[in-house]
């Protein structure tokens, strides 16, 4: 027997386990965090939680270095240099608040909104967007606008619902996954599962993406289509589909306006609107009459085929107009195949595996339900094929096209909340009747007239001043991009320093790196920034900004209210705002302080609470004048948005004892949130988990758990009659009509059925000239501005080639350590460069913001991400090259609004290799030192 | 020189799928997270804001590009990306042990898992050397050599539930790639796994008989791949009901009867 040391294989774990929320990344994963000695110790996933189920991803895993980062801020800072210098002072509290609410308060007495209020990667919008409604200003948005407001708003005005937050394939039972643009993020830790659920039972995937790594990589058939014409391989699939009968007939006359009415008459004022009762039901033809009736009458039947006449005018089908276009020759695979870069052969094929899963292998579940029709079904019947899609899809100026494309393709199939497909999580579904209209009337003095972000149905729901301009800074809500639902946060600073619409006094944002990866033109805006008009003052007289880090846009701005780090923080993941629900349960959670601050820091919510008490903003003050919260655990606990509906749904006081959903405030909430491991959940009942817009006892559940106020069941917009509305406008038709320059704009690319158009770039910029696509996307073991400082995952991600495809690199002659000058229309960098060749041979890419700046995230200067890393953000502008009419040209989705970052073109040349990539920027000084020579971490003994 | 055991009770590893490795790291930094704070010293990091962070981790993805070779049906097969996570494979015939001049590494009886002893450790670097598959990493800051330990202070231990009983990997692992277990036993899970799958040992030719064992990836991009009998197959599904809309419309209107 050998002499073995005796080990203790029994050592202690931890002194305790405190349960919170993730927020490594947007995910919102359970973590179990082990404290020892006080201290956090380890961090591991909670395997109660409904979104991580015990899993980690890198990020979450690496919290412990994110919570002791040397960069975290430590004190309320005030700027003593110019902009941009990083010269600060620590300030107290009170004398932070002072300052902020003397810039404020006056705004709000006079001018409200002259404060522009951005929030970025912000879990508690449902609480930003009330603080600034009742600031008054119109003049807020979080940072849906440059992430993926395509995907988030196609989805919702298609089939009330998205992808991701408000979404999820049917893990356990689809048989074919196919992804679209998914970059390493969205949903992070979720589609991970998935894919290995999938792979476990055999299931196949496919991946669309011009990049073949991560879920790609593992995709059995890997689409490397060309950027920006996801919408045109998906109209292919379409087109065969439709050839080959391949629809789910009876789900497209049920449960989608297939068979609603349109005006055909072209002369007609109603053209293409959709044809109602005088209720202001939608018509359809009933198959058993034949003749018109309400589309969800008890028992109708209806037609798909059918058309009607009534006073000379023609109605059809919505059928009837998607077959005329889709089956048209310039959807077949031969006439898209080579703009997309894939084969007609290989399109067919695809459509026919398709085909092949959703019809020959449904799904039938023994599972009893009743429509909104009144029929009660002894089954439930699933085509097993489910998507996913995200921003690579999303962020081109034809996002939104191609994502509703996407939803025509699933619904097609029959294959949105049935089994094996995709699937609703709570609030989800919600048709987009039940969502507010943007709201802009600002009344100095007073709260806005409403909530600032919505969905519009027409013209009339548009943000624009009595005399036709924008009333919101950024535009949002207007005739150049009409249905922009989540604002236009990239356009901020570049029109308020250009004055256009009007000029602002103070911007306020909050974890939104504006100054660096965050923005478009990254030099542009930082010289924005500093800029000073004709008496020598900033043309954007004052910034604050909220931030844990030391960030590059703390530099920029007048004064910094220091952000806590997640783990010592409240907050509440909220079924208001984009909670953690999945497809068979409502769930919402919280985060608590696991340690206390040891820093001179607040929560940002907290923060805003303690401005709002100081100004007695009106929803923050009670009638005797007193503040109605101390800080954001008090909001969080005892505000009710309506009466019994709260911010968090879980133990709420009920008539008889505690309830969930709805019920009264529970002073003991946040205790019972933390002794349920930090979260809440509710499941919904086997019979209602699929088919949730027309399954009547899911809809009385939703309205149980506050959800709806009444049952709300809907059927899909394969037509959206509101971008109709908008192209009606725009041939000359109603009042408020759109400027001149727009109309040609506005009937192309508002199309009621999806429709491909090139990105706009293609038509603005040379493409003999700049003939490569450029794009980035986000590591797994890294979350852009909020990870790069992290000790254990730059080791991992602390350097972004660019990298190049075998033709671009043997064209050149590149080799290993060469650099190359990549050329916009806007721009130059100078950067290092890779091959690879799992790569769309007409595409580069690089890993999303990597590249820092110096004297950031408290970095050596000479760090990797200073010295090789870099921003493909320099060669993006937010508007289009100057067209010569004088026009100032978003470089953004026209429908949304959504920063169009994808739809880069480029020239490569080799270059002898520069000491450091170009452009450089001059160090910022620090306002928190370098970080140590050494780790050795180890809390416990 | 230090002696392996000639037979081990048990043989616990891993089984490692590069089918569903998806290259996300977790694994990677959860195992730095436990090793850090629990067996031995903690994994330093030298550097760990400057221009060349580097500390110690006992386990590391790469990713590999493949090129197929081209095929009758498939002439140019894309290029395809593999992530290799990659930590001590516990061999059975292990290099680093019998190198070891002073015994502080060494082969369990019990389980087969390759540890070192910190304290008899001289920070030689022997067995990093003899290692072909470089899997142990020097510890800068306190010297001494560091390795997988297949979280010997997980799996046995009391103090946690009996289902985190497992290593920090496999515990963490998002896509479910990994999978932890006695290979030595024919009728575990991990080793009908690997009878299914046609599991792989890493480099057999080096003779080290790895305990941990790798799942190929399965066959990619197929549905173009094989000769045109592929393509009959999935042809009548997308067989014309029409040509034209109006056509079309026809076929719906019977279609519809029949539903």
């Amino acid at each position: 027997m050998l002499d073995q040391p005796k080990l203790d294989t029994s050592p202690k774990v931890s002194d305790e386990v405190r349960k919170t929320t993730c927020y490594m990344c947007a995910c919102r994963c359970g973590i179990n965090v082990h404290m020892k000695d006080g201290k956090v110790a380890y961090i591991e996933g909670n395997r109660d939680h409904p979104v991580n189920k015990g899993v980690l991803c890198a990020k979450g895993s690496a919290g412990i270095m994110q919570h002791n980062a040397p960069s975290r801020l430590r004190a309320p800072l005030k700027r003593v240099g110019p902009r941009g210098s990083g010269e600060f002072e620590e300030i107290s509290w009170d004398e932070a608040l002072e300052i902020a609410t003397g810039w404020l308060e006056p705004l709000r007495q006079e001018a409200p909104e002259k404060l522009a209020f951005f929030t970025g990667r912000d879990q508690s919008q449902s609480f930003t967007s009330f603080w600034a409604q009742n600031f008054g200003t119109p003049n807020y948005a979080a940072h849906g606008g440059f992430c993926s407001v395509n995907m988030a708003a196609a989805g919702i005005y298609t089939m009330g619902g998205a992808f991701w937050e408000f979404g999820q394939p049917d893990w356990e039972n689809t048989k074919l996954f196919m992804i679209f643009g998914v970059a390493e993020d969205h949903d992070s830790n979720p589609i991970k599962m998935g894919l290995g659920r999938v792979k476990e039972r055999g299931a196949k995937v496919i991946g669309v993406n011009p990049i073949r790594s991560g879920y790609n990589a593992v995709a059995d058939e890997w689409v490397g289509i060309t950027p920006g014409t996801d919408g045109l391989f998906i109209l292919a699939l379409v087109h065969e589909l439709l050839r080959a009968g391949k629809i789910d007939l009876r789900y497209l006359a049920e449960y989608t306006n297939a068979p609603v009415l349109v005006n055909c008459d072209a002369s007609s004022p109603d053209h293409g609107l959709l044809m109602r009762d005088e209720n202001g039901k939608l018509l359809v033809i009933d198959r058993v009459t034949g003749e018109p009736a309400a589309f969800d009458k008890k028992g109708v039947k209806p037609d798909l085929s059918a058309s009607y006449e009534k006073d000379g005018v023609t109605h059809r089908p919505v059928m009837h107009l998607l077959a005329e276009r889709y089956m048209g020759k310039e959807y077949a695979p031969e006439a898209v195949a080579e703009r997309c870069g894939v084969s007609a052969r290989r399109i067919r094929a695809i459509a026919a595996e398709l085909a092949r899963v959703a019809f020959e292998e449904e799904i039938v579940l023994e599972r009893e339900w009743t429509d909104f029709r009144g029929q009660t079904h002894k089954t439930m019947v699933g085509r097993p094929v489910s998507f996913h899609a995200m921003r690579g899809i999303s962020a081109h100026s034809n996002g939104f096209q191609t994502c509703r494309s996407l939803h025509l393709l699933q619904i097609l199939l029959g294959s949105v909340e049935v089994p094996g497909g995709f699937r609703f999580k709570p609030p989800y579904p919600k048709p987009v009747s039940i969502h507010p209209t943007p709201h802009c009337k600002v009344t100095p003095g007073k709260p806005l007239d409403g909530p600032h972000l919505g969905f519009v149905r027409g013209p009339e729901d548009l943000a624009l001043k009595e005399d036709g301009t924008p009333a919101r800074i950024d535009k949002a809500f207007t005739w150049e991009n009409p249905m922009s639902a989540h604002g236009m946060m990239h356009m901020v600073i570049s029109n308020a320093h250009a004055g256009d619409p009007y000029k602002i006094d103070t911007l306020f944002m909050y974890m939104a790196n504006m100054a660096w990866n965050s923005t478009m033109n990254t030099r542009g805006v930082i010289d924005m920034l500093t800029d000073t008009d004709e008496d020598g003052e900033y043309v954007i007289p004052h910034i604050i900004y909220s931030d844990a880090y030391s960030s590059e846009m703390v530099a920029y701005s007048d004064l910094i209210l220091p952000d806590t780090t997640y783990l010592e923080r409240h907050d509440c993941i909220s079924l208001l705002d984009r909670p953690i629900c999945e497809a068979d349960a409502a769930a919402d959670a919280i985060r608590w302080p696991v340690v206390e601050p040891d820093r001179d820091v607040k929560g940002f919510q907290t923060a805003l609470v303690l401005l709002a008490n100081k100004m007695k903003l009106p929803g923050f003050t009670n009638e005797d004048g007193s503040a109605k919260w101390a800080d954001y655990a008090d909001y969080i606990v005892n505000h009710e948005r309506k009466p019994g509906i709260g911010p968090l749904a879980g133990w709420r006081k009920g008539e008889d004892g505690l309830t969930h959903g709805r019920g009264a405030p529970n002073e003991d909430q946040l205790k019972t949130y933390i002794e349920n491991g930090g979260f809440f959940v509710n499941h919904i009942a086997k019979e209602h988990a699929y088919m949730k817009p027309w399954n009547m006892g899911y809809q009385e559940w939703a309205v149980g758990m506050g959800l709806y106020d009444s049952p709300q069941p809907y059927i899909f917009d394969l037509y959206a009659e509101t971008m109709r509305k908008f192209q009606l406008a725009a041939e000359g038709h109603g009042e408020r009509q759109p400027p001149e320059h727009l109309r040609e704009r506005i009937k192309a690319t508002l199309d009621p059925l999806p429709v491909w158009y090139p990105p706009f770039e293609d038509g603005h910029v040379d493409p003999v000239e700049y003939p490569v696509h450029a794009l980035t996307q986000r590591p797994m073991a890294m979350y852009h501005s909020w990870g790069s400082q992290n000790a254990w995952l730059r080791q991992i991600h602390g350097r972004n080639p660019l990298y190049l495809p075998t033709k671009i690199w043997e064209a050149n002659g590149f080799a290993e350590g060469d650099w190359a000058r990549v050329t916009s229309a806007h721009g130059e960098i100078t950067v290092p460069v890779a091959h690879m060749a799992a790569l769309n041979e007409n595409t580069v890419w690089t890993w999303n913001a990597i590249g820092k700046r110096k004297g950031a995230w408290a970095l050596e200067k000479d760090a990797p991400e200073a010295t090789k890393g870099f921003l493909l953000n320099h060669l993006i502008h937010e508007l289009l090259p100057p067209k010569g009419d004088g026009l100032r040209w978003a470089n953004s989705d026209p429908v949304t609004g959504q920063a169009a970052w994808f739809d880069l073109r480029v020239k490569i040349e080799k270059t002898a290799a520069p000491d450091e990539v170009h452009p450089t920027f001059a160090p910022i000084r620090s306002p928190v030192g370098t970080g140590p020579d050494e780790l050795r971490w180890k809390v416990g003994k | 020189m230090t002696t392996l055991p000639e037979t081990t009770q048990r043989k616990m590893g891993l089984v490692i799928d590069l089918d569903t490795c998806v290259g996300c790291h977790a694994c990677v930094v959860s195992c730095k997270g436990w090793n850090t704070e629990n067996y031995g010293a903690p994994l330093s990091d030298q550097d760990p804001y400057g221009d060349d962070p580097r500390g110690t981790f006992l386990n590391r993805v790469h990713s590999y590009e493949v090129q197929p070779l081209a095929e009758s049906g498939m002439p140019h097969p894309a290029a395809q990306l593999i992530h290799f996570p990659k930590s001590c494979l516990h061999c059975e015939d292990a290099p680093c042990v019998t190198v070891c001049p002073t015994g502080a590494s060494y082969k369990r009886v019990e389980d087969g898992i390759v540890l070192v002893n910190e304290s008899d450790c001289i920070g030689c670097g022997l067995c990093a050397w003899a290692c072909p598959y470089g899997a142990r990493e020097m510890d800068e800051a306190e010297g001494v050599m560091k390795k997988c330990t297949l979280c010997v202070d997980r799996i046995y231990n009391d103090n946690l539930p009996e289902e985190d009983r497992v290593p920090a990997c496999v515990r963490t692992c998002p896509a479910g790639a990994r999978h932890f277990g006695d290979l030595g036993d024919p009728d575990s899970d991990v080793s009908k796994l690997v009878a299914e799958r046609g599991g792989m040992d890493l480099m057999p030719e080096q003779g080290t008989k790895p305990v941990n064992q790798y799942l190929p990836p399965r066959p990619k991009d197929r549905v173009m791949a094989a000769p045109d009998a592929q393509i009959d197959v999935l042809a009548p599904l997308l067989a014309p009901v029409a040509e034209e809309p109006k056509g079309f419309i026809g076929w719906l209107d019977k279609a519809l009867e029949k539903i």
